[in-house]
């Protein structure tokens, strides 16, 4: 017996190594995929599905179809979707244009090797690490207008308190500088890793050839930076589209008793989460998620187009 | 500045104009502020958080006692005794901690075939975890995990925060497959290694660095996670981001409470990062300079 076993038992083990051998492009790729696609093929079909009824109140309340109702009335909502939709675009590419130049020029300051380097580079991953919530709450206190510390700051060179996070006009823009304050540093960490991969030939051809800094930078680095400058775009558009966390501290849930702060993440928080008004709320994410999807493709394509 | 020297004197103005080295030192002057400057802004508003949460209610209304006060503990032995903050804190290494390691393990594997047969269009699939916003998932999974009873319970709070460090360690392994040579695993296989056994004796030992990034950053992103605690998160199952609102309420806020909290939550993950930064930076900047 022991001895017919065996040699099947082996060969029984081999073929399955072989099989896991020949495989093994799908048995290592599938479970991760399988995971992420239960987790959001799921989600998104049922999405669809419910910002195509009136579902509301409790999620397991019956609901009726209304075909393409939600997406009209959302689409027509001057009141809160467009509103809260332009305050998403204001909000990212704000951001993102004050952090790309901010980020570049730090980038700059930091590509040449200097004493304290050390230091500088601490300094610039300890917001980025700092969790989010946390940040929120400090800049609150930092912005709050009676006992802040950037109105005792303002009360020092005469200049009156003002209302910060609190003011509809002054809110969003507060929010922004918070965003550009903690998330500046990972621009100039992607922009610096750029830079130091750099060949030094160009740079120094230029320079022999009488360019000042400037036309080297504009005509030499930047164009040689492209690149990376559409990775570190590509990549914080995505995180700054979606911003959660440093609004809702600071505003709490509705984005502040006016929307002041209220983007298309916080409205559509809101309608889930606080009015359970599913049906719309799936309706506003549908479209957010088409409006991300299309932004990134347009930039994936920039990116492949670039030489 | 060599080649200037060894050259005739005439031609010294055209390579290496006579103003540059003094342009230069006002350049160096110029930098040195600039960096204080940006120093200043960054590491500031920390100081000022940490300041704070020394400080009693009283002291943080006064501008008086901006920088000189007597500091208390009172905060930090509220934090930690009335709020039961060892729980939370329990909670966030737990979550974070089993969120990395089964990602890692989904994840490492998943990154080698995607690298290795480049697997573009599946590296996307991994990858839309990360760009679609998180807000749309959180109703129907709240469905979901709410009618399998799961919800404030650590099992969902670990499977979404994997879903928050998958993506990232798909995309930082991938990058650092792409620059491990095939030729290693290929020359391994000659020596009679199966495929997986190249990849398990080979590949794996060498790509730890790697694999140390990875692990690093997605912990640091499932620890600062707040929106899917937010959610999902039960009384017991609190993470440190959602405990820190239990210092806010409507009617008042208690600033040195809440600035305690927030520095509770904050200082461990910055740890963290100061004694892996290489790994911290890398796995932030993986795929930068690739274009």
């Amino acid at each position: 017996m022991s001895v017919a076993t065996a040699p099947a038992r082996k060969t029984a083990g081999q073929s399955f190594s072989d099989w896991a051998n020949a495989h093994r492009k799908w048995l290592f790729a599938a479970p991760a995929m399988i995971f992420v696609g239960i987790l959001i093929i799921f989600p998104v079909a049922w999405t669809v599905y419910l910002s195509l009824t009136d579902a509301s109140g409790s999620v397991r309340a019956d609901s009726d179809f209304i075909g393409l109702e939600n997406y009209l009335s959302v689409l027509t909502d001057t009141d809160r979707f467009w509103p809260a939709a332009g305050r998403t675009a204001y909000f990212t590419v704000t951001a993102l244009a004050v952090e790309m130049v901010l980020g570049m020029c730090i980038a700059l300051l930091l590509w040449r090797p200097f004493r304290g380097e050390k230091w500088v580079r601490v300094a610039i991953l300890l917001p980025l690490v700092a969790t989010p919530v946390a940040v929120g709450m400090m800049w609150r206190l930092i912005f709050d207008p009676n006992i802040g510390f950037a109105n005792q700051m303002l009360g020092w060179v005469g200049i009156p308190p003002q209302p910060w996070l609190s003011g509809v006009e002054s809110a969003l823009p507060t929010t922004i500088f918070i965003d550009i304050w903690q998330w500046t540093p990972m621009i100039v960490l992607i922009l610096l890793a750029g830079l130091t991969s750099l060949s030094e030939e160009p740079d120094e051809a230029a320079r022999i050839d009488g360019a000042n800094a400037w036309q080297r930078f504009w005509y030499v680095t930047l164009p040689l930076m492209m690149p990376t400058v559409i990775v570190a775009v590509l990549l914080r558009s995505i995180d700054a589209l979606k911003t959660f966390d440093i609004l809702y501290a600071t505003k709490g849930k509705g984005g502040g008793s006016f929307n002041e702060v209220e983007t298309l993440n916080i409205y559509a928080y809101g309608l889930s989460f606080d009015y359970n008004k599913y049906g719309l709320s799936s309706t506003v994410l549908i479209l957010f998620f088409l409006i991300i999807v299309s932004i990134m493709f347009l930039l994936t394509r920039r990116r492949k187009g670039t030489p | 500045m060599s080649t200037v020297t060894e050259l005739p004197e005439s031609f010294a103005p055209v390579l290496a104009p006579r103003r540059k080295p003094l342009r230069s030192r006002a350049y160096k002057a110029f930098r040195v502020c600039a960096l204080v400057v940006v120093v200043l802004a960054l590491l500031a508003p920390l100081a000022w958080m940490v300041l704070a949460s020394f400080k009693t209610n009283v002291d943080i209304y006064d501008a008086a006692k901006s920088l000189v006060f007597t500091p208390t503990f009172e905060n930090y032995s509220n934090v930690l005794q009335r709020n039961n903050y060892f729980v939370f804190i329990f909670n966030s290494f737990w979550v974070a901690f089993a969120s990395t390691l089964l990602s890692l393990l989904l994840g490492v594997p998943a990154a080698y075939a995607m690298s290795r047969f480049s697997m573009q269009r599946s590296a996307l699939v991994v990858l839309m975890a990360r760009i679609i916003p998180g807000v749309s998932l959180l109703v129907p999974w709240y469905y979901v995990f709410s009618n399998l009873r799961m919800v404030g319970g650590f099992s969902v709070l670990i499977l979404s925060h994997m879903f928050v460090a998958l993506p990232l360690i798909v995309y930082i392994m991938m990058s650092y497959f792409d620059s491990l040579p095939v030729e290693l695993e290929e020359s391994a296989q000659v020596d009679g290694l199966s495929p997986i056994g190249a990849f398990r004796l080979i590949t794996l030992p060498l790509s730890l660095p790697g694999i140390m990034t990875a692990g690093i950053l997605a912990f640091i992103f499932s620890w600062n996670n707040f929106m899917f605690a937010l959610v999902l998160s039960g009384a017991s199952t609190k993470t440190l981001p959602v405990a820190i609102f239990d210092f806010v309420s409507y009617a008042s806020i208690d600033w040195g409470g809440l600035m305690a909290a927030a520095t509770v939550v904050t200082i461990p993950i910055m740890v963290i990062a100061l004694f892996t930064q290489k790994y911290v930076v890398s796995g932030l900047t993986a795929g930068a300079t690739k274009g």
